[in-house]
């Protein structure tokens, strides 16, 4: 496999995204809600001491750190459904599969373009986040919480592998899509563990410490291998061309 | 250059490709003509190495379309025009083509040339910059064959280049068809224009599933049609029909005014058929030579093997 092929088709399919206003806003919406609007948010609360004391603030502060995990789930979805449908609605499969770029480099191209810009937003909107966290919340906490060994692994771990995962099951679910709303809507379906998590977090149920954190991460790994194995199978060019289209 | 026998695809228990043998010689221009569904798109996806083969072979050149090791350098070769364009609407003229060219590896000093090369001879320089998306169905398909040639390939694959293209734009693609095929590059042409296959093709094949036929236009428009003398008259009643018949053995069909005479030899047997007719007191205002064209065989030919 030639990293080389794969990133011809990759940067072909970032200047596409770059002429797509709406794949822009996507991509700069959510990491700025995440970025600031959730240090707002503690900001905001934390303004009125007695609404949360230096425990609940740090539970809040824990759970609102997997929203980049949720993030990085969401985000690649909207980039691989649109990639993928996108060469369909065209039906430029047929003269790209023609050239001599076998179709493992074309899936990590695809997935390169899907990965890359929702990951590199993420970390941009991570060091707003821990940097107005820490401002906003040094008053109460007397320290500054970000970063940390939960954040890092967040960061490191679970970005990266939740990317990832939304990229396999976008290919598995746009091979069978002709719109790129519907897929880009039934991929979707892949966030509802993250956002239970999300939510288990809160209610209590679960603490989202170091030992959780890496859990999740393996078994977001483990869901990974399934989904490359699965994908890779869906992508090939004889499947791609007699039944996608 | 393309060597292929008896080639067959299957899609489950429908086969779409039965059997093709035949081979195509370098620098020629090879027809495919057939009706939809005779199998052609088929045929051109095999040898493209874009969908597998179910039976048989084929080879381009040295290189043999069902090993694995051979589709990589087989797509090197060939270049295609696919009968949807599948051009990126959101990327500029200029950088669909240097995208094609990026994957074939061209070296960006030739690929750069190629580029404006093929964009002006197919009037397309001062668009460059314009997205593929705002260009006509003309524009769109000159871009396309322009994508097919960027990397200079030895084979073009082309089906139903001129489909859906209004008369002048159909010419521009025809005209720059005959260009390449001066600089010697092998053609195979898939169409369902019969008067483009005519004009433009050294060879035809004609496929229903099969291959039913194959030769030069020339080749097969004698072998399969006999020529007619058509000979229009002042009148034609029943007495006269009656009278000539008597005097010529040929098959005639009377339309109005007119005599269809079916012949051999037109110029041995039409003065004999002129002299029948003056003699049974025909009156001839008109005669005509009818050489069958390529449609007349087509239509002959996939009619016997329905």
């Amino acid at each position: 496999m030639r990293i080389s092929k794969a990133w011809i088709v990759a940067a072909k399919d970032m200047t596409i995204f770059l002429r797509k206003k709406y794949l822009i806003y996507s991509l700069v919406a959510l990491p700025l809600i995440i970025g600031v609007g959730l240090p707002l948010v503690l900001h905001l609360v934390g303004a009125k001491k007695q609404a949360l004391n230096g425990t609940a603030l740090l539970s809040v502060m824990n759970a609102f750190s997997f929203f980049f995990g949720i993030g990085a789930a969401v985000l690649p979805i909207i980039l691989a459904s649109y990639s993928l449908v996108g060469e369909k609605i065209e039906k430029s499969l047929e003269p790209l599969l023609a050239t001599p770029i076998t179709d493992s480099e074309l899936l990590l191209g695809k997935a390169f373009a899907a990965f890359i810009p929702p990951v590199c937003a993420i970390y941009i909107s991570s060091i707003f986040f821990m940097g107005l966290s820490d401002l906003w919340t040094h008053n109460i906490l007397g320290y500054s919480y970000f970063p940390n060994w939960n954040m890092g692994l967040i960061l490191l771990a679970v970005v990266p592998l939740s990317a990832l995962l939304s990229i396999g099951w976008s290919i598995i679910v746009s091979s069978r899509a002709t719109d790129i709303r519907a897929a880009q809507l039934q991929s979707m379906l892949i966030v509802i563990p993250f956002f239970m998590i999300y939510v288990l977090t809160e209610i209590g149920t679960i603490t989202l410490d170091t030992r959780t954190i890496g859990i999740i991460a393996g078994v977001i790994l483990a869901a990974d291998i399934i989904l490359f194995f699965l994908s890779t199978k869906t992508f090939q060019r004889e499947e791609i061309l007699t039944k996608w289209t | 250059m393309i060597t292929i026998e008896n080639l067959t695809k299957k899609f489950g228990e429908v086969t779409a490709v039965d059997g093709l043998t035949f081979n195509v010689d370098e620098g020629e221009v090879f027809g495919f003509l057939g009706p939809n569904g005779a199998g052609k798109t088929t045929t051109i996806r095999m040898l493209c190495c874009l969908i597998s083969k179910s039976g048989g072979d084929a080879a381009i050149g040295d290189y043999h379309i069902g090993r694995a090791a051979d589709s990589l350098q087989i797509r090197k070769m060939i270049g295609l025009v696919p009968d949807n364009v599948g051009l990126y609407d959101d990327l500029t003229a200029f950088e669909n083509l240097d995208f094609y060219g990026k994957l074939y590896e061209f070296p960006e000093g030739p690929r750069r040339e190629n580029i404006e090369r093929f964009l002006k001879m197919l009037d397309l320089w001062d668009r460059k910059d314009a997205r593929a998306g705002s260009f006509s169905k003309g524009m769109k398909q000159k871009l396309a064959l322009a994508r097919a040639l960027v990397h200079e390939p030895k084979i073009l694959f082309m089906d139903e280049p001129t489909a859906n293209l209004d008369p002048e734009s159909a010419k521009t693609v025809r005209d720059f068809i005959l260009e390449i095929k001066k600089q010697g590059r092998t053609i195979f042409l898939n169409t369902h224009n019969l008067d483009e296959a005519q004009r433009i093709c050294d060879r035809i094949g004609i496929i229903k599933t099969k291959l039913l036929t194959i030769g030069t236009p020339a080749q097969l428009r004698e072998s399969l049609t006999k020529p007619k003398t058509e000979i229009r008259l002042a009148q034609v009643n029943e007495p006269f029909i009656e009278a000539l018949k008597k005097l010529v053995p040929n098959k005639i069909e009377v339309s109005e005014n007119k005599l269809i005479i079916d012949v051999r030899d037109p110029d041995s047997e039409n003065p004999n058929i002129i002299a029948a007719i003056t003699k049974a007191g025909g009156q001839i205002r008109e005669v005509t030579q009818n050489v069958p064209t390529l449609e007349d065989v087509y239509l002959q030919i996939v009619k016997e093997a329905k």
